[in-house]
């Protein structure tokens, strides 16, 4: 193995600025590790060698001038839901095939400033609606640790990125797990921050209310200051808070002596999960405790109603958001037709797959006049009951623990003709989406031979108490997220 | 034959005097500009876009809704209106639903209170041109989206309204408040204001409301008038003919004066409103809401009132000068700087308002004075008036440079009149013999020898002197 593609990018940056290697040279490893991996693990839709060449050479330069980052020179991949300008951004659907973004989002953008070097767009589940990325328009994306099974979704490409050492950093998008729940299948670290904390200007939004970008990584410490570099207020956000950007020199490096740490018993014993995903969560629990943390049992009693109400809630959102895909002004257009509502009707049934059609139309359903209150309202204050458990659990622990996904990765296509039994794989990470809450998966060894994730929330805004609980874990544990050995 | 009850509400649509559009930076484009000249990645609706609030069209939307008397509620959000149709890029308008910016306020129109329901802020859509046409299947459509996302405040009034006349004068009075307050141009030709009004009929003494039907191209205050007597007529016809009045929106053919069904509310679409949650809710400022209404200036009506009590003018001036600002700023600008009211108001309305340029109140009030005490005439000061506006110079420099100060000297004056009596031995036998009419050819003379006399003093001489 190439030892560059398995660094992280802490001690990648080390090696640049110590010149022992150049940012190109980093760029052109992980380019070859694509070349030689992605035709089996499929995590990329697009790679832009144009781009990371400028952008490599540019950063060689910045470091030379010994005006470094901690990011300056290192290789990142984005969700195809991101976009940047001149870069083909299709959100996985055929719908936006051919469409060239004339701008470039702001958290791309942070990172492009912060002399990241981009290597390309990753797969993901169309529109990101998805657990495994079966759901892109293009192909499956494989799991690097056994490629005939999912890695999870819908930042599926971003997760196997970074697992098969394609990538060091990458960004995914968290609606409902997208982030956490492939991070877990893969055994890499992903990050999803409080609701706010990241701008969504530049993101192709399935649900505005929940989305959230975050990164994707081999250690905490690269997550920590990959979100940090992309944290802040933007002006062309007005979700986004106003709070100060996340300080990475903040320490969070503290350790977990008197911290308490909740357990609900709800997740703890949620129905469907794997004995082998809660031995990994119960000796993950062991850690923490010999590390100095107490574990406290903790309630989330409206859990079983968050995967109902953000089944409402999501879909009605991405009802109106995907309205803007008619063919009339970009992507895929078909104008044969004999008036402009067979028009839109043609374009929308060819451009979007079944996935992304049955949201579209059980949001418009949720929303439509007589349903809205039995359906949207009602989802509207589940989500505020959820939220007001999350608030009454913090009260009693610093942090939350739990599996990120009941199951290890599961095998391609056993999922993809039950829609429900997929819905069931957000059950763990879904309900830090409804409240908004930051949450972190990072490995917790193995079951069957497969990454087991384990997930920390925190309360809205403490995205140092997650970061601190999860590299407390990974320095007790020594369980650090490891280059998978493809093929 | 019963008697019919008009009752008619309002919904007008107001484009709010701001730069920018209200969820992005473009510029708000004049009436003519290239189709798609002003837009952005923003107000196309491309993917990943964000709207962000604009501030200036909220004030706006404030400063009217206190000029309306409004409640402004603690908590305002926007909303989503999904439907899909090509001027419309997000396939949903940004507008507000359940918790609009301000609510239950009022407006007087000639003396009479119109409850205004709601003023609340939204998004305007893209513009459709058609070309050709389906005879000959040229039939095309292009789309300009230099209006999409223009900010729109839409005032809705309660069904107050008992006619045409009533609906037409509540439009121009609220264009008055706008213009007054600054929240608007409020120019119903460019499309800045736009009445649509609700119109039913029930039988006199009925306290149920009829089914109403909703006018749109509308596109002037007499254009109004004439499509609501139209309207109401037709239903009149269709009820007295033992018919029922369908509810629907109708359109005011300009062309044919009639109205003609567009969209019957049968197939009314369903807009499935929910909170916009690209925009958290809005919590308005107390003290910046205080701070704009300290702001306000004076209301039409408190000011019409005034013209007429204090000044004691005639009912036609008030309403000329009562219903601009500028002038009713000139007006009273002048009156504080010593010219007295009544000429005051005759020089505005004779003059200053029909040429549409405005003279500083100083420079007015110097006219005022000047002519009313005989210093120059009345054609003169015209001159005076036009040559003041065109450069600021004060009317005492134009005066004097001109020599149009009148001679009232009477020993200058008795030498002209003594050559007037000299050159008209006719005229002046002719007076002296009892034809008093005489007289009027010997004034004429004098103008003529000494067009600066003050005719006043000179007819006075020429009298005396013929004895």
């Amino acid at each position: 193995m190439n030892e560059l593609t398995s660094l992280t990018a802490v001690q990648a940056a080390k090696l640049l600025r110590e010149g022992s290697t150049s940012a190109v040279e980093l760029a052109s490893a992980h380019a070859d590790r694509i070349a030689r991996l992605d035709p089996s693990v499929r995590a990329f839709l697009r790679l832009t060698p144009e781009l990371w060449k400028e952008q490599a050479a540019d950063a060689d330069r910045r470091i030379k001038r010994g005006e470094a980052g901690p990011l300056t020179g290192i290789p990142i991949a984005v969700k195809d839901v991101l976009c940047v300008k001149g870069v083909e951004t299709t959100a996985g659907s055929q719908i936006l095939r051919g469409f060239r973004p004339p701008y470039t989002g702001t958290a791309v953008s942070r990172l492009i400033g912060a002399g990241a070097v981009i290597l390309g767009v990753t797969n993901c589940d169309e529109f990101a609606m998805g657990s495994s990325t079966e759901n892109s328009s293009y192909f499956p994306t494989r799991n690097p640790w056994d490629l005939e099974r999912v890695p999870g979704g819908s930042s599926g490409g971003s997760a196997a990125a970074v697992a098969a050492g394609e990538a060091m950093i990458s960004l995914g998008t968290d609606t409902g797990g997208s982030i956490r729940q492939p991070a877990a299948l893969c055994g890499v670290v992903g990050m999803k921050p409080t609701y706010g904390r990241v701008s969504r200007y530049g993101l192709i939004a399935f649900a505005s209310s929940l989305d959230q970008i975050g990164p994707f990584a081999r250690s905490v410490d690269d997550a920590a200051i990959t979100l940090s570099l992309m944290s802040g207020h933007d002006p062309l956000d007005a979700t986004s808070s106003d709070r100060p950007a996340l300080d990475v020199l903040n320490n969070y490096a503290g350790g977990v002596k008197g911290m308490r740490l909740g357990v609900p018993r709800e997740y703890y014993d949620v129905k469907g999960i794997e004995p082998g995903v809660k031995a990994a969560v119960d000796s993950a629990i062991k850690v923490l405790r010999d590390a100095g943390a107490e574990i406290v049992d903790v309630t989330l009693p409206h859990t079983d109603y968050g995967l109902a109400a953000y089944y409402i809630i999501a879909p009605a959102e991405c009802s109106s958001n995907l309205a803007r895909f008619d063919g009339v002004r970009y992507g895929m257009a078909e104008p044969d037709a004999p008036n402009i509502t067979d028009a839109y009707m043609k374009t929308r049934r060819r451009g979007f797959g079944s996935e992304v059609r049955r949201r579209v139309m059980l949001g418009t359903y949720a929303l439509s006049s007589g349903y809205y209150d039995a359906y949207y309202l009602k989802a509207q204050k589940v989500r505020t009951l959820i939220k007001r458990d999350f608030d009454d659990a913090f009260t009693k622990c610093d942090a939350i623990i739990s599996a990120t996904s009941p199951t290890v990765a599961f095998p391609l296509g056993s999922r993809t003709q039950d829609p429900l039994s997929m819905y069931l794989c957000d059950v763990l990470t879904l309900g830090g989406n409804l409240a908004g809450l930051p949450g972190i998966s990072v490995p917790c060894g193995r079951s069957e031979g497969l990454p087991v994730g384990l997930q920390v929330l925190g309360p809205q805004w403490g995205e140092t108490v997650v970061l601190r609980v999860a590299r407390a874990y990974e320095e007790a544990s020594g369980k650090r997220a490891e280059v998978a050995h493809v093929g | 034959m019963a008697s019919w009850e008009v009752v008619i509400g309002m919904e007008v649509h107001v484009q709010p005097r701001t730069r920018s559009k209200m969820f992005c930076g473009c510029a708000v484009s004049e009436l003519g500009a290239p189709p798609n000249s002003h837009v952005c990645e923003i107000c196309l609706g491309m993917p990943g876009v964000l709207p962000v609030i604009n501030k200036a069209a909220v004030e706006a939307c404030i400063k009217t809704a206190l000029a309306l008397e409004c409640e402004i509620p603690a908590h305002t959000k926007f909303d989503r209106k999904n439907y899909m149709y090509p001027d419309l890029p997000k396939g949903y308008q940004i507008s507000q639903y359940d918790l609009p910016m301000s609510v239950n306020g009022s407006l007087e129109v000639a003396g009479r209170k119109v409850r205004i329901r709601r003023v609340h802020l939204e998004e305007d859509t893209g513009k459709l041109i058609h070309a050709g046409d389906k005879l000959h299947r040229a039939w095309e459509s292009y789309v300009d989206l230099n209006r999409a996302g223009v900010p729109l405040m839409e005032i809705v009034s309660e069904p107050d309204l008992r006619s045409a006349d009533e609906a037409r004068d509540y439009a121009v009075e609220l264009r008055t408040l706008l213009r007054t307050i600054g929240a608007s141009e409020a120019d119903m030709e460019k499309g800045q204001l736009r009445a649509e009004p609700n119109i039913s009929i029930r039988p006199a003494g009925s306290a149920e409301l009829g089914v109403k039907t909703e006018l749109k191209n509308i596109n002037s205050f007499r254009a109004l008038h004439r499509a609501i007597l139209y309207e109401v007529d037709r239903q009149i016809q269709v009820l007295e003919s033992g018919g029922a009045v369908v509810q629907e929106t109708r359109g005011w053919s300009e062309a044919e004066q009639r109205t003609f069904s567009q969209r019957s509310k049968e197939f009314a679409e369903d807009y499935r409103y929910f909170p916009e949650p690209d925009l958290p809710p809005l919590q308005l400022d107390r003290a910046w809401i205080e701070e704009l209404r300290s702001r306000l200036p004076e209301m039409p009506a408190a000011r019409r009132r005034r013209l007429a009590d204090v000044h004691g003018l005639a009912a036609a001036d008030v309403a000329l000068i009562g219903s601009d600002r500028e002038l009713a700023d000139l007006f009273e600008g002048a009156v504080a700087a010593g010219a007295p009211a009544r000429p005051t108001a005759n020089w505005i309305v004779g003059e200053v308002a029909p040429s549409g340029k405005m003279p500083s109140a100083t420079n007015l009030a110097e006219l005022v004075r000047q002519v009313a005490a005989g210093a120059i005439t009345r054609d003169q000061g015209r001159e005076v008036l036009v040559e003041s506006v065109e450069t600021g110079r004060s009317p005492a420099e134009i005066v004097a440079e001109h020599g149009f100060a009148q001679v009232s000297d009477e020993g200058e004056l008795t030498v002209v009149a003594q050559a007037v009596m000299d050159a008209n031995p006719k005229a002046v036998a002719d007076y002296r013999a009892g034809k008093k009419q005489a007289i009027g050819a010997l004034m004429a003379d004098l103008s003529r020898r000494a067009p600066q006399a003050n005719r006043k003093v000179a007819s006075e001489l020429l009298l005396k002197l013929l004895g």
